[in-house]
């Protein structure tokens, strides 16, 4: 995972709450091996009308949300499946954060790991950002801090840990590794026990 | 010691803990139980392979093939006919990946194939106390058991499958008691909609259920299965039931729970899992299980619900009276008379024996409406073969239902089996998003009753108009 310190796009608003994880990617882009590519697949059956082409009504569509690296969307984003091809899909599309009065655990947790950050703010912020579409936003990581166009700033929390990896990129797995030891421990213990 | 009274909840993460978190580090949960599919493992294999890792406990690790394989009988030739060449490239990597790093695969030519939700219980792999996880949101589902069972992502796969361990934080306590009696007719799907109906999609974010009251003890393994399936629906990672003598007795027979002295230690054990007196909950909701009436969704997420004659509530907002347009549904109106075009009778939540029973029952001696297709997808090959010695495929065969192969089937609709668009599908599987079953496809959830009820009658019905064949007299 490559590290994230800080943020500078305009935004993107589908305020729609409880946006799932099957409109995130369809269930039937689920049949790959890999994590690649997977943006053209991101909220395929909204982007798209049936005969294939663009919806140009989609919110994603306007040209003014091409090249938009933070989403704002409505509460409890990411709801349903634990497919981490949700947040392939929307970091391979170009997002880089997630904001949202709400956000599903394991979407969240699927997300943090991969270096898209998913922050939870408070409803009268969230309400805000939802209401000035297409606004420049600057995130600042470590500060834990939105800077706004008219230079006012949001605070917010995530997970330390989940910080830190970000700030760092660090492998989750290489830090799971470093405890071999007290696995080898518990297991023996746990057997001594049985 | 101390003495401070605990969850259910608390006593499995304290079993587990290898490492307790801290303000600046997430704790290192230990997990007894691995179960793997063909969809959201293979990354996680890759991610070995780039590292040169093994599988640290392939013991530990129970796969199958059931979301991208087809529910039809195989060709002429014995050829699986996969909806895409990607969904056999699928699961011919899990074939690969299982063979190289000495997994169990129950894959094809085991008798033990199926729902990977549905096979942990029946193998007796799923036991209480354990921590289980999977990349499948319906984890959950194992909870009934008393053990720890949650959803990950692939990510968090290739964690267990390297290091048998999760980068975790404690998730709050939620208890959730049910006291009094359910209604004849209504089931623990039911209970489940009227559940999420309360308190919302998100309304368990954070936390783990814990299903308790004399309601939740009268249910059965199965009802338990599909109450704890669906916490999920709520947002809920887990939910819990306190194993007791019903779950031991599930149990008992299974080939892979411990036999003879060790497992009467193993019960021993067991039966000091549950919450003690006093314990505290960070959230709390009651309700009398008597409240309870056939539930079935209307809008396009699980929360959305309704009983069956009561009319569908009006639109709070935008979002809700499109959901209301997408499902072609009226405010004000009850739902009962809908047309229905398609019945799916199967998935994690709803394809064990006993829910296949209780459709069976209704669809006796009965034909399905003309112009509804009803496909009853067994939850695995053990479902199947009970099912068949019982006579139930012939049961829902004669009725006009099409008797599938084992799978996830058209509740997840990655394999071939979905809905066209517009139409309505009367499912009793867990999500109800729009185009879950299919591009277009409409989704009413309910249970395997209800379920059996719209296809006889062709639109939304209520399975108490329809009396039981041959029982007329009794009850």
């Amino acid at each position: 995972m490559k590290p994230l310190t800080t943020i500078r796009s305009r935004t993107a608003v589908l305020a729609h709450e409880n946006i799932d994880t099957d409109r995130i990617i369809p269930a039937r882009f689920l049949t790959t091996t890999g994590r690649e590519g997977l943006g053209r697949f991101a909220f395929h059956d909204w982007r798209y009308r049936a005969d294939g082409s663009p919806d140009p009504s989609f919110a994603l569509n306007l040209p003014k949300a091409r090249g938009c690296e933070i989403l704002i969307a409505g509460r409890n984003f990411g709801c349903g499946s634990s497919r981490e091809h949700a947040p392939w899909a929307l970091l391979d599309y170009g997002f880089r954060a997630v904001l949202a009065s709400g956000i599903a655990d394991i979407f969240r947790s699927n997300a943090l790991r991969n270096g898209l950050l998913a922050v939870v703010l408070n409803e009268g912020e969230h309400l805000y950002l939802l209401k000035h579409p297409g606004i420049e936003l600057a995130i600042d990581i470590a500060a834990g801090t939105i800077e706004l166009p008219d230079g006012g700033r949001f605070g917010f929390e995530i997970d330390a840990f989940a910080r830190h990896c970000l700030l760092q990129g660090v492998d989750q797995l290489g830090f799971l590794q470093q405890h071999a030891a007290q696995v080898e421990a518990f297991e023996s213990r746990r057997e001594a026990e049985a | 010691m101390s003495a401070k009274p605990r969850t259910l909840l608390d006593k499995l993460w304290d079993a587990h803990q290898v490492v307790a978190e801290t303000a600046a580090t997430p704790g290192l949960l230990y997990i007894d139980l691995h179960l793997i599919h063909e969809v959201t493992s293979p990354q996680a294999f890759a991610e070995l392979r780039e590292r040169r890792l093994p599988v640290r406990r392939p013991g530990r690790v129970l796969a199958t093939l059931d979301h991208s394989t087809p529910t039809t009988p195989t060709d002429d030739l014995g050829q699986h006919l996969y909806a895409t060449v990607e969904a056999a490239a699928q699961v011919e990597q899990l074939e690969t990946n299982c063979m190289q790093f000495g997994i169990t695969l129950h894959g094809w030519s085991s008798e033990h194939r199926g729902i990977v939700h549905v096979i942990g219980p029946e193998l007796g792999a799923t036991q209480p106390g354990m921590t289980i996880v999977c990349g499948d949101s319906h984890t959950s589902t194992h909870g009934a058991f008393g053990a720890l069972a949650f959803g990950i992502g692939s990510t968090e796969v290739g964690h267990v499958l390297a290091t048998q361990c999760l980068l975790q934080r404690k998730p709050k306590n939620f208890s959730i008691q049910v006291d009094g009696k359910l209604a004849p007719g209504v089931s623990a799907k039911d209970l489940a909609l009227h559940l999420i109906g309360k308190i919302g999609v998100n309304g368990g974010t954070g936390h783990v259920f814990e299903y308790r009251g004399s309601a939740i003890e009268a249910l059965d393994m199965e009802a338990r299965m599909t109450l704890c399936n669906m916490s999920i629906e709520a947002g809920a990672r887990a939910g819990l039931i306190a194993p007791d003598d019903t779950t031991f007795a599930y149990l008992k027979p299974r080939p892979q729970v411990p036999k003879g002295d060790t497992w009467e230690r193993a019960v021993a054990a067991w039966r000091t899992l549950r919450s003690d007196q006093g314990a505290s909950f960070d959230r709390e909701l009651r309700f009398d299980a008597a409240d309870v009436r056939p539930t079935i969704s209307y809008g396009t997420h699980p929360g959305m619900v309704t009983t069956l004659h009561a009319p569908v509530p009006a639109a709070k907002d935008l979002q809700e009276r499109r959901a209301l347009e997408y499902m072609h549904v009226e405010a004000g109106k009850a739902m009962t008379g809908m047309a229905v075009d398609i019945v799916f009778l199967g998935s994690c939540t709803n394809s064990r024996l006993s829910d296949l029973r209780l459709a069976a029952e209704l669809l006796r001696g009965r034909k399905i409406a003309s112009g509804v297709r009803m496909l009853v997808v067994p939850g695995s090959a053990a479902v199947q073969r009970e099912a068949e010695h019982e006579g139930l495929d012939r049961v829902f065969r004669a009725a006009g239902a099409e008797w599938r192969e084992p799978g996830c089937s058209m509740c997840i609709a990655m394999n071939g089996d979905l809905a066209k668009p517009g139409q309505l599908v009367v499912s009793t599987s867990n999500r109800n998003f729009e185009g879950r079953q299919g591009p277009g496809a409409r989704t009413v959830l309910a249970s395997p009753l209800v379920a059996a009820a719209c296809a006889l009658a062709g639109c939304i019905a209520d399975p108490r108009d329809f009396t039981l064949a041959g029982t007329e007299q009794a009850a």
